[in-house]
This record gives C-alpha cells, sequence and structure tokens, in this order.
C-alpha cells in the first residue's frame, strides 16, 4: 500500500509536467506514425498487387497494428533513455524524489508507471486514427493498445536499468541506430518476417517487437490462438519483469543515501 | 594539428578586394578552422560518425529484401519496369543526402550557438558570421559526402547502378546537401527553443516519406502530384534515379537550378542572420 502511494506521487510528478507541455510532444508521438500509416499504408500500400504473403490482408491493415506496436517501442526507447540519465544527472528529479521519504524503487515503479501510461494513451490515438482511416481489419485492432504498450514496456524496463547505470549518454545514439533502427526493420511490421534469412530468425524471435506485433496483428485479424497469445504475453511480461528487477538494483545502487 | 594559438596564422590572410569592401565584417576567409575544429572535436567519436552510414543501408536492405518481395515491378523514369530496390535506393541516397543535412544544420548548429556560445568565441577571432556559416556547411558536407559514397558503393555491390551517369550522383548529393544544409541554418537562426525544432520534424519527415521515396508519382491524384513535385526532395530524388539509371536529360538542369537557388538563398539569410544574432 506504502509503495503504491508512493510510486503515485512519482507519477503525479509527470503528470503535473505533461498538463502544461503536452504540446511539445504532439509531433513525434502522435504525427509520426499517422504519417507513416499514410505514406507506407496508402502510398507504398498501392503498389502491393498481391496479399498472398500477407494472408489475404491490404498491406494497409497488415501494416497498422504493427505500426502501433514499433510507435510504442519508439516512445518507450525515448522515455527510457535521456530522460532517465536526465533525471538523474541534469534535472536531478531522482535525488530530491529520495529526500524525501520516497524510496530508490518507488522511484522506479513511478517511472514505469508514468511510461507504461503513456504508451497505453498512445497507442489508443493511434488505433483510433487508424480506425478512422479504414485500417482496422476488424474489432480486434482494440487489442492492439494493450499489446503496444506491453511490447513498449518489454523493451523499456531493461533500457531504463541500462540507462540507471549510465554516466554519459554517448552510448543512446548506438541504441537508436543498432538496436532500434533494424528492430523497426526487420521484425514483420513492414513485411512477413518470412522473408528474412533464415539464421536471422533467432535473433528476431528475441525481439519483444516480434512478440508484440504476432499479438497485435493476429488478434487484428482474428487469427490469434489462445496458445501463442499466452506465449508471447509471458515472454514480454517476464522481458518487463527482468528489467524492473535489475532497474531496482541499479537504482538503489545509485540513490544509495 | 596544432593545439597551440599559431601567431603566424591568426593574422587575417589577404582575403580580396570584394570580399574586404561587400559584405563587410562579414567574411575572414577562416571558414577551414571551424572544420579543423569539428574534425579534432569529433576525433573520438569516429563510431558515431560512421555509424551515421549505417541507417540508410539498413533501410536499402529492408526495403529490396522485404518490400522488394510484395512488389514485383515498378515504372522506372523512362518508363521502362525496374526492380523495387533500383526505384528505391536513390530514393533513399537522396533522402539521407537531406536528413543529414538538416539535423547536423538545425540541432548541432542550435546547440553549439545556444549553449555552448561558440559561435560567441569564433567572433572574438578574426572569422565573421560568414566564416561560421560556410564552415558548418563544409563539415556538414564532407560527412554527408562520406555517407553517400558509402552508400553508392553498396548500390553498386547490389548491381543497383547500371550507368556510368552515377558517377555524378556524389556531386549531386553533395549539393542536395549543401542546399538542405544552408536552408536548415538559416531557420535555425529564427529558432527560440529546442519545442521550435518539432517544426523541422514537420517538415523533414513529410518530405521523407511523402517526395515518391517509396511509391511513384502516379499514385497521387493530379493537384497533389503538382504540390510535391514542388517540394525539394522530389528534385532530389528524380536525379537521383536519373543518374543511377542511366535516363538522363537537359531537363535535369532544372533541378540542379532549383538546389543552386536554395543553397544561394540559404547561405545568405544564414550568414546575414548570423551576424545580426551575433554581431547586432
Amino acid at each position: 500500500m506504502q509503495t503504491l502511494k508512493a510510486s503515485w506521487y512519482g507519477f503525479e510528478k509527470h503528470w503535473t509536467w505533461y498538463r502544461r507541455n503536452w504540446r511539445a510532444t504532439v509531433v513525434s508521438s502522435f504525427l509520426t506514425p499517422v504519417l507513416f500509416l499514410l505514406a507506407l499504408g496508402f502510398g507504398f500500400g498501392s503498389q502491393v498487387r498481391s496479399t498472398e504473403l500477407l494472408g489475404g490482408m491490404s498491406y494497409l491493415q497488415y501494416l497498422a497494428p504493427a505500426l502501433v506496436v514499433i510507435t510504442a517501442l519508439q516512445g518507450a526507447t525515448f522515455e527510457s533513455t535521456y530522460a532517465i540519465m536526465s533525471a538523474f544527472m541534469w534535472q536531478k528529479t531522482y535525488i530530491g524524489m529520495v529526500a524525501t521519504p520516497i524510496t530508490p524503487a518507488q522511484v522506479l515503479y513511478g517511472q514505469v508507471m508514468w511510461i507504461g501510461s503513456q504508451l497505453l494513451a498512445r497507442s489508443a490515438v493511434f488505433v483510433v486514427i487508424a480506425a478512422v482511416l479504414g485500417a482496422a481489419a476488424g474489432p480486434g485492432i482494440l487489442w492492439a493498445i494493450p499489446f503496444g504498450a506491453l511490447a513498449g514496456l518489454a523493451f523499456s524496463a531493461p533500457l531504463i536499468a541500462y540507462s540507471a547505470r549510465l554516466e554519459k549518454p554517448d552510448s543512446f545514439t548506438t541504441i537508436f541506430r543498432f538496436v532500434l533502427m533494424p528492430m523497426t526493420l526487420f521484425t514483420g511490421a513492414f513485411f512477413p518476417v518470412s522473408q528474412l534469412p533464415e539464421w536471422l530468425l533467432p535473433v528476431v524471435w528475441l525481439t519483444p517487437a516480434w512478440h508484440g506485433i504476432e499479438l497485435a496483428r493476429g488478434a487484428a485479424a482474428g487469427t490469434l490462438g489462445a496458445l501463442p497469445a499466452l506465449g508471447h504475453v509471458a515472454y514480454l511480461v517476464a522481458l518487463s519483469a527482468a528489467g524492473l528487477a535489475l532497474g531496482v538494483k541499479y537504482f538503489r545502487r545509485r540513490l544509495a543515501v | 594539428m596544432t593545439q597551440t594559438l599559431d601567431r603566424e596564422r591568426a593574422v587575417p590572410a589577404s582575403v580580396g578586394l570584394l570580399w574586404r569592401v561587400i559584405p563587410p565584417g562579414l567574411y575572414g576567409g577562416k571558414a577551414s578552422v571551424l572544420v579543423e575544429r569539428a574534425a579534432v572535436v569529433n576525433r573520438r567519436a569516429w563510431f558515431v560518425l560512421v555509424g551515421g552510414a549505417f541507417e540508410p543501408m539498413l533501410f536499402l536492405w529492408s526495403l529490396g529484401l522485404g518490400f522488394g518481395q510484395m512488389v514485383s515491378a515498378v515504372t522506372g523514369p523512362d518508363g521502362q519496369p525496374i526492380s523495387y530496390a533500383a526505384f528505391v535506393a536513390p530514393a533513399l541516397l537522396a533522402a539521407s543526402a537531406m536528413n543529414g543535412a538538416v539535423y547536423d544544420a538545425t540541432f548541432n548548429v542550435f546547440f553549439k550557438f545556444k549553449y555552448l556560445k561558440l559561435y560567441d568565441a569564433m567572433l572574438a577571432t578574426p572569422m565573421g558570421p560568414m566564416d561560421i556559416a560556410i564552415g558548418e556547411i563544409a563539415w556538414a558536407l564532407l560527412r554527408g559526402g562520406l555517407y553517400s559514397a558509402g552508400f553508392l558503393a553498396v548500390m553498386l555491390g547490389m548491381g543497383l547502378i547500371v550507368s556510368p551517369w552515377a558517377l555524378l550522383a556524389l556531386p549531386v548529393a553533395l549539393l542536395v546537401a549543401f542546399a538542405f544544409a544552408a536552408v536548415g541554418m538559416a531557420a535555425t537562426t529564427f529558432m527560440r527553443s529546442w519545442q521550435d525544432f518539432d517544426l523541422v520534424q514537420l517538415a523533414v519527415l513529410p518530405l521523407f516519406l511523402f517526395s515518391t521515396t517509396f511509391y511513384p508519382l502516379s499514385v497521387y491524384p493530379g493537384w497533389l502530384q503538382a504540390v510535391v513535385s514542388w517540394t525539394p526532395l522530389y528534385h532530389a530524388i528524380e536525379l537521383m534515379r536519373g543518374l543511377t539509371l542511366g535516363v538522363v536529360g537537359w531537363g535535369m538542369l532544372g533541378h540542379v537550378a532549383y538546389f543552386a537557388v536554395m543553397a544561394a538563398v540559404g547561405t545568405v539569410v544564414a550568414s546575414r542572420r548570423l551576424g545580426k544574432l551575433l554581431l547586432g
């Protein structure tokens, strides 16, 4: 109970900031995915003649649920790198927070709660826009909201733990370029992973993006089986939990009073 | 590279009568010093620098490999069907020239200008605002040229270059980057805070996505085709596609002129504004 309340204070801090500054995030969090959906879904989609590879869906409908997941992952990456380092080093928000009865672990929980709820909100807005644009194969696309947020969290939690150990932001560019970018392009969002060379598949299976996309797209198309769904969710939850546990360790170490 | 101040070279070089008369104090013939500084600063960050070449190549691989399987063939610049990879690769080359130049000329310049106060320091030396504008743009071009050359080499390896005209793709990429860097820098001088950079994103991303990078112009309805054909990246993509596929005509000079004008206007506005902000 105590923990929940303390974490809620952390959450509230972000919410207070966001209420005043949400305009700054509109372009990156809402407009960007919509532009991608328009250009690739409609523009590029118009060039896709055979939809056999896509399981009979139109390219737009194939792309939309996966793009929700990718957007969530990208949002999660930015929220879990510079923002975390800033709270430790530049703005020192975390330092201020542990000067109160809030513990380092609770600081982390509050942060993760905030990121999670933001991912949910972004995914929800995107799904609504996609549905309006006719990109929904069925009502199942609503599942993309929780699945997108879960996939984002599964990437965010380990990344927060990683960022909590860093003293310099230099390696963030490398993460964006060599982890986020390939994960965006090659885990089945834009084309089926069956097109990839065989040796690459095991790497793809490790990414939260692939699990999230399988879930969201399967639910949207109505082809998602219960057992595989359970497996994907379990993997994503396990990643989040592992990341959170590591995060608690590093937060404690760095914020030790 | 010497670390101490070289007194001999600190004396203003002879810069020619024209530069000394107009525009006064704007140019001191020292732009190369800024490039030298950038090289020194980036000595330890070479991995980040070289890594920039990685992004368009990933895109190319992803598009050629995955997207290409879903699209059998697209219509090339001369009306003949070409593979999707051959269609998209030159466009990515143009887009990466734009992206690199714009980010270098906006985020980097803004940071140095506003927070590092680097340019204030530079103006305390014989350098003028135009040295700064030219120096920054030159550094961006060196970087961009490196990426473009690497990308062209990959295209050659993948068999996506079918014409010797592609040799011109590198200088054209530099011209495109120059034009975008100049305009980006001019825009930066009008920015007040990081929030304004959303506007940069708002300009660059639609250009990247909608300038026939991923699909032909014929997808759009007529009026939209007219709009798109006026945007800068469209002209860069047309140039690149023509050169790598060997479909070359006099009309291309029109595209080149577009960027020459853009570069000239951008450089003049950027150095005027920098002069006003820093000296005024």
